[in-house]
């Protein structure tokens, strides 16, 4: 086993130098996903060669393991090493346990960053996450107040009252509540990610609140539950149901009306990032604290003290672009 | 015998006014009849799978695996109706209540004829129902928009009542009858009161256990379909730890962990009790890190009152037969 994987490291060596040569006009690029197979990283590919074409002088390289672990994506990642590419955009499957074989890709001279799911700073140059706490608080506020003019009670119906996630983001979107005037957030309640539990939320807060306009669900199973609820109670229309949500999940409550619009990262500007960040790191563009790098149509990132940088707000979906989605991720 | 029952079934329907007074003078809506109503209907998945663990507790057994084959069941329902979405929502009901029926058979023949403890065999089972759903759903949901029409007009369809309450109500009346009218309902009483002279009037042990978890099973199946046409979602967490409600449903009813002691009504009584608590925290405004205490301390309060009231019967009984000895 030993004897055999240094014979490996020997060949992957010797066709490093060979692949290099043989495509010294092209950057390769490639797209490391967390698993082949799944519609958000197949859109993300999407992206990724819009942005090839855009640039022009890119190859895409799409790959992944077939099932999500960590010892698949090092293999993956060992054959790319061997391949001689210029630049790996990877979502990981752990943190941790890939940092040893992208340091190696690094050593070679290997462009390393990560996007949507990161890797620890050591093992990275930098890395893109789909949205920030800021904009994501401000914009599950923003959804609700686009769709009421005249303002109007709104509630929160969030994971558990623990979730960190969730906590943080409606942090934010308290901060941001008096730049919505007219916007009056009466309740946080929580459904714990349990259709039942939120359901029953949901009800309450119809029953409670009698003039409330809408209900903003930061999480995908309280989304789907709220809108059910609204449905089952007949008051489509006058309660609107948004918040974060996966287009797959929502088609129906999009469908019927109880809710307008929602929003999640968007897979094809997210791959669309991550390689036009790769390109230009590997022509150069330095990655410390604070650096400005371009990334094309949407805009530049701006990286923080751990090399991590947020792309834009989240994606809104609704019923105009659903159909393009539901079936993607 | 009866008058005990009765009378823990007072104590508990004086709890659940009680709780509804409490709960009144905090949002005085929650008491229009049409609002109990409410309450009541999304109560009806809790009733029907406490009936079923009802039979299981009476046998000596517990059964674990309820809320996982709720959501085993209902996940097939739901990729049956995707596959085939002209398929008749009513055999769609038959498919679940037949898989329901083997899951929970298949936990009978394992403390049955393997004789191992029912919380070992339910506890194994859980985790493989559940596991199964991955299995075949990929890890994926079944959506609302993915799902016919007709598939999740069931339990809202309304007949007075929705549906949904229908199903409850007929599975109470069904059991009512079963448990008090019936031999083998009469069995499950004797299996768990007193083995040893339940084999000697010719009842089976084994095989009157294997058929409690049989039932829990149907229903458990007949629930899965509710749970998953009503939420209008499907996926491998659904009804996540649901099986401790329902095992608390049934203590707070008075049904006696021990075996042998129990009612359809106490059963019904106590999913109510939690039903109203479930339905009141989310409007009387309560900060939601006291909702889980508070639920809980109900809890244990209900079991207190009901433990306290059968120890006094228990100790008068004694007495009378030392007098008569």
């Amino acid at each position: 086993m030993g004897v055999m994987k240094k014979l490996m490291t020997t060949i992957a060596a010797a066709a490093a130098f060979a692949g290099s040569a043989a495509h010294a006009e092209d950057v390769r690029i490639a797209l490391v996903v967390k698993a082949l197979g799944i519609g958000f990283f197949e859109a993300a590919a999407k992206g990724a060669e819009e942005a090839a074409a855009e640039l022009g002088d890119v190859e895409i390289i799409y790959t992944g393991p077939t099932d999500t672990t960590a010892e698949g994506q090092i293999e993956v990642i060992n054959s790319l090493i061997a391949q001689g590419v210029d630049a790996i955009a990877i979502s990981a499957n752990d943190p941790d346990a890939l940092v040893p074989a992208l340091k190696k890709a690094m050593d070679r001279g290997i462009t390393v960053i990560s996007w949507d799911s990161g890797v620890a700073p050591e093992g990275r140059q930098m890395h893109l996450n789909p949205s920030s706490t800021e904009l994501i608080g401000n914009t599950i506020i923003k959804l609700a107040a686009d769709h009421m003019p005249e303002g109007g009670d709104v509630a929160i119906l969030s994971a558990s009252a623990t979730a960190t996630n969730q906590n943080a983001w409606i942090e934010a979107a308290k901060e941001v509540l008096p730049n919505y005037p007219g916007v009056n957030l009466v309740a946080t309640v929580y459904g714990d990610d349990l259709s039942d539990k939120s359901y029953r939320e949901a009800q309450g807060l119809m029953a409670s609140y009698p003039d409330l306009k809408a209900i903003i669900a930061p999480t995908t199973v309280g989304i789907l539950a709220a809108s059910q609820a609204v449905t089952d109670a007949g008051k489509i229309g006058e309660i609107n149901v948004t918040g974060l949500g996966l287009p797959s999940e929502m088609a129906g409550a999009v469908e019927s009306g109880a809710t307008i619009s929602f929003a999640i990262w968007n897979p094809i500007d997210l791959g669309y990032a991550a390689t036009t960040l790769a390109y230009n790191i590997h022509k150069g563009a330095a990655t410390d604290a604070g650096s400005e790098i371009p990334m094309g149509r949407m805009g530049t990132a701006t990286l923080d003290d751990t090399g991590a940088a947020a792309m834009s707000d989240p994606f809104t979906y609704d019923a105009s672009n659903i159909e393009q989605f539901k079936s993607i991720f | 015998m009866t008058q005990l029952l009765k009378s823990r079934e007072m104590i508990l329907t004086g709890a659940i006014v009680v709780l509804l007074g409490i709960v009144a003078t905090r949002f005085p809506a929650f008491i229009a009849p049409s609002n109990l109503l409410g309450v009541f209907n999304d109560t009806s998945p809790l009733i029907i799978l406490a009936i079923g663990q009802l039979v299981v507790i009476l046998t000596k057994c517990i059964d674990l695996s309820v809320a996982a084959t709720l959501a085993l069941t209902g996940m097939v329902s739901a990729m049956l109706n995707v596959a085939f979405p002209d398929m008749p929502v009513v055999l769609i009901l038959l498919i679940a209540v037949g898989l329901g029926t083997v899951l929970g058979a298949f936990n009978g023949v394992l403390v049955w004829k393997l004789g191992i403890p029912p919380i070992v065999v339910t506890l194994g089972t859980m985790t493989i129902y559940r596991g199964i759903i991955f299995l075949i759903s990929d890890g994926k949901w079944v959506n609302s928009h993915e799902m016919s029409a007709a598939f999740k007009s069931v339990p809202r369809f309304e007949i007075g009542l929705p549906m949904l309450s229908w199903f409850a109500i007929v599975v109470v009346a069904i059991f009512y009858v079963a448990m008090t009218r019936t031999t083998l309902g009469r069995a499950f009483y004797a299996v768990g009161g007193n083995p040893h002279a339940a084999v000697y009037t010719g009842i089976n042990v084994g095989r009157t256990q294997f058929w409690a978890f049989v039932f829990s099973g149907a229903l458990a199946g007949l629930t899965g379909f509710l749970w998953v046409s009503r939420y209008a979602v499907a996926y491998v967490d659904i009804a996540l730890g649901f099986e401790l409600d329902v095992v608390a449903a049934c203590v707070i009813g008075g049904i006696a962990i021990s075996g042998g002691v129990g009612s359809v009504g106490g059963a019904v009584l106590g999913a109510l009790f939690l039903g109203v608590i479930k339905n009141a925290l989310p409007v009387v405004n309560i900060s939601p890190f006291w909702q889980m205490a508070i639920s809980g301390s109900a809890i244990i309060i209900a079991i207190a009152v009901n433990t306290r009231a059968s120890r006094t019967k228990g100790r008068i009984i004694l007495k009378k037969a030392e007098q008569a000895a």
